[in-house]
């Protein structure tokens, strides 16, 4: 076995324990701390896959700021997080759909051909990371969608200002 | 390979080879000298720490024209020595009604989220632990571990002075975020890439050179993000007692501590990198020292700088800080962006380059502080020199 399958198979071992570390808590902020663990997880498979910029991208966006600003959110709302018993039971119906999706992927996946294919192996990144942007920003590319989700963005940005804005006192 | 030339691989070479001659698979060979290599730059960073401590300690009592540490050893060179041992024989207190786990793991944390910082710097032109293409984007990235590590010792020490000062914490360090990653990005765009080795090795005329005003604007952000005065509102011990390590002791709290120290360095290694040519310098080509000690010296300047600031200034309102960030150096950090990257698409490849991005600089300045002066003219501020006080007068 090659040291790369173990950190595979330990990546994968941590994913999975943690994502159910996450689902049976009963204190969120320890819920959110798994989720971390989880999503830190992922951005380790895209390392193994040689998707550096992505594997980054996992790491800032998700731990850096969702993460953070879920943790934030809960400390702030709720006075008592520690809960002794968990509020709504709905394992059987998120297991159904869980395993449903589950199992889709897989019946997905394993019709695509290149399933069995060994990986091509990625010879210089450095000019990968170039066609990104290229294709990101390039009118015959996706320029299109990129420009659509930054306005969204914008928006929201802007309409948390309005919501966030003083009310002007009454006279 | 000559050993003067390139010590550290030739080490790694005559280790690679010791284990080709026992029959070691070349992917077990590669994984081992990995893990070594990354052990040989944790530990380079986890001792430099002992003596930036003492340092530190030397230069700040200058500024307060005192000695400092001179008592155990040569110029006091094993008090940091002293103070560990001390710091690992105290007792470790964890708080009743702790969350135990958040709490032994935040101080680790800090640490490691500044050493995966040392990861991507490259020491010299073969020295660099990995040279990944997203190099600054990385930095970027593990930096949120330090927020992580903050908050998760706010909240797990059950302690309102704690979570106070992780709010503080997170307010301020997202806040920061901003502008130190909107001046990353003129760097990057100078260089046309992310990868740290490429943007030393673009820099034949210095980034401060072209980007003077990113260069300090970065400085003043990266500071905020370490927490260190002026922008010590995190620990801010007149208020909330020591912030978010308020229930740590012993090493638990030493680990933090070390963690504020190295931090404060990398922020001077990551300002020579981006902005005073790295590695750079006679010979460094070709003996790999020469570059891990020219990277060092310049180092030195942004940590200096940072000492500086740290033993002049009193603690900034925490106001004034939010505002200082979303109200200037936000602003200012875009439009510097905005204009490097016009000016370096017009001008990049001719020999006005240096002088477009400067007048372009200068036009920013002058703006910014016409600006300034405008609304500082505006606010009114509360004299409090000429007022009538009641005075204690003797009967």
């Amino acid at each position: 076995m090659q040291p790369i399958q173990l950190v595979f198979l330990f990546a994968a071992a941590l994913i999975l324990w943690a994502a159910f570390m996450m689902v049976t808590r009963s204190n969120l902020v320890h819920a959110a701390l798994f989720l971390i663990v989880a999503l830190f997880g992922v951005a380790v498979f895209f390392v193994l896959l040689e998707a550096g910029f992505l594997a980054v991208l996992q790491v800032l966006v998700y731990i850096g700021a969702i993460a953070i600003l879920m943790i934030f959110a809960v400390m702030l709302t709720r006075g008592d997080v520690i809960e002794e018993e968990i509020v709504n039971r709905g394992f059987g119906w998120a297991l159904m759909l869980a395993a449903l999706f589950c199992f889709g992927l897989i019946i997905l996946v394993g019709q695509w051909p290149g399933v069995n294919e060994a990986a091509p192996r990625i010879v210089e990144s450095r000019d990968l990371i170039q066609e990104l942007g290229v294709q990101m920003f390039a009118p015959e590319g996706y320029v299109l969608p990129v420009e659509v989700a930054s306005v969204l963005l914008l928006g929201a940005i802007i309409g948390a200002l309005v919501v966030a804005r003083p009310q002007k006192k009454e006279k | 390979m000559n050993f003067w030339e390139n010590p550290i691989g030739f080490i790694g070479e005559a280790i690679a080879d010791l284990m080709r001659s026992l029959h070691i698979g070349p992917e077990v060979i590669n994984f081992v000298i990995t893990l070594l290599s990354v052990v040989v730059v944790a530990s380079f960073g986890l001792l430099l720490v002992i003596f930036l401590i003492w340092l530190e300690r030397k230069v700040a009592a200058r500024f307060q024209d005192r000695i400092g540490p001179n008592r155990a050893g040569p110029y006091g060179l094993l008090q940091t020595f002293a103070d560990m041992v001390k710091l690992i024989t105290k007792e470790d207190s964890i708080p009743e009604k702790a969350d135990k786990l958040s709490f032994n793991i935040a101080p680790i944390l800090s640490v490691v989220a500044v050493l995966l910082i040392w990861a991507v710097v490259p020491f010299a032109p073969a020295w660099i632990g990995t040279d990944l293409n997203v190099g600054v984007l990385y930095i970027a990235a593990v930096g949120s571990f330090g927020i992580l590590s903050i908050l998760m010792a706010g909240w797990s020490s059950n302690n309102k002075y704690a979570l106070l000062g992780a709010f503080r914490a997170v307010a301020q360090l997202i806040s920061y975020e901003v502008p130190m990653l909107i001046t990353l990005l003129v760097p990057v765009l100078l260089a046309r890439s992310m990868g740290m080795n490429d943007m030393v090795r673009d820099q034949s005329t210095w980034f401060i050179v072209l980007a003077p005003l990113a260069g300090i604007i970065f400085l003043v952000s990266s500071i905020a993000e370490i927490g260190r005065t002026p922008f010590d509102l995190i620990e801010a011990e007149s208020e909330i007692v020591a912030g978010y390590h308020t229930e740590y002791t012993g090493m638990k709290f030493g680990l933090f501590f070390a963690a504020e120290f190295l931090h404060a360095f990398t922020v001077g290694v990551l300002f020579a990198l981006l902005f005073l040519g790295g590695w750079r310098g006679p010979g460094a080509e070709q003996y790999q020292l020469l570059g891990v000690f020219y990277l060092m010296a310049k180092a030195s300047i942004g940590y200096f700088i940072v000492m500086w600031v740290r033993s002049t200034l009193p603690r900034i309102r925490i106001d004034h800080m939010l505002a200082l960030n979303w109200k200037f150096l936000t602003p200012a950090s875009l439009a510097i962006l905005i204009i490097t990257a016009i000016l370096e698409k017009a001008y990049g490849e001719t020999s006005a380059r240096i002088p477009a991005l400067l007048i372009g600089n200068l036009a920013v300045v002058l703006v910014s502080w016409l600006v300034l002066r405008a609304a500082s003219r505006k606010t009114k501020r509360e004299r409090v020199t000429f007022k009538k006080r009641p005075v204690a007068k003797p009967a």
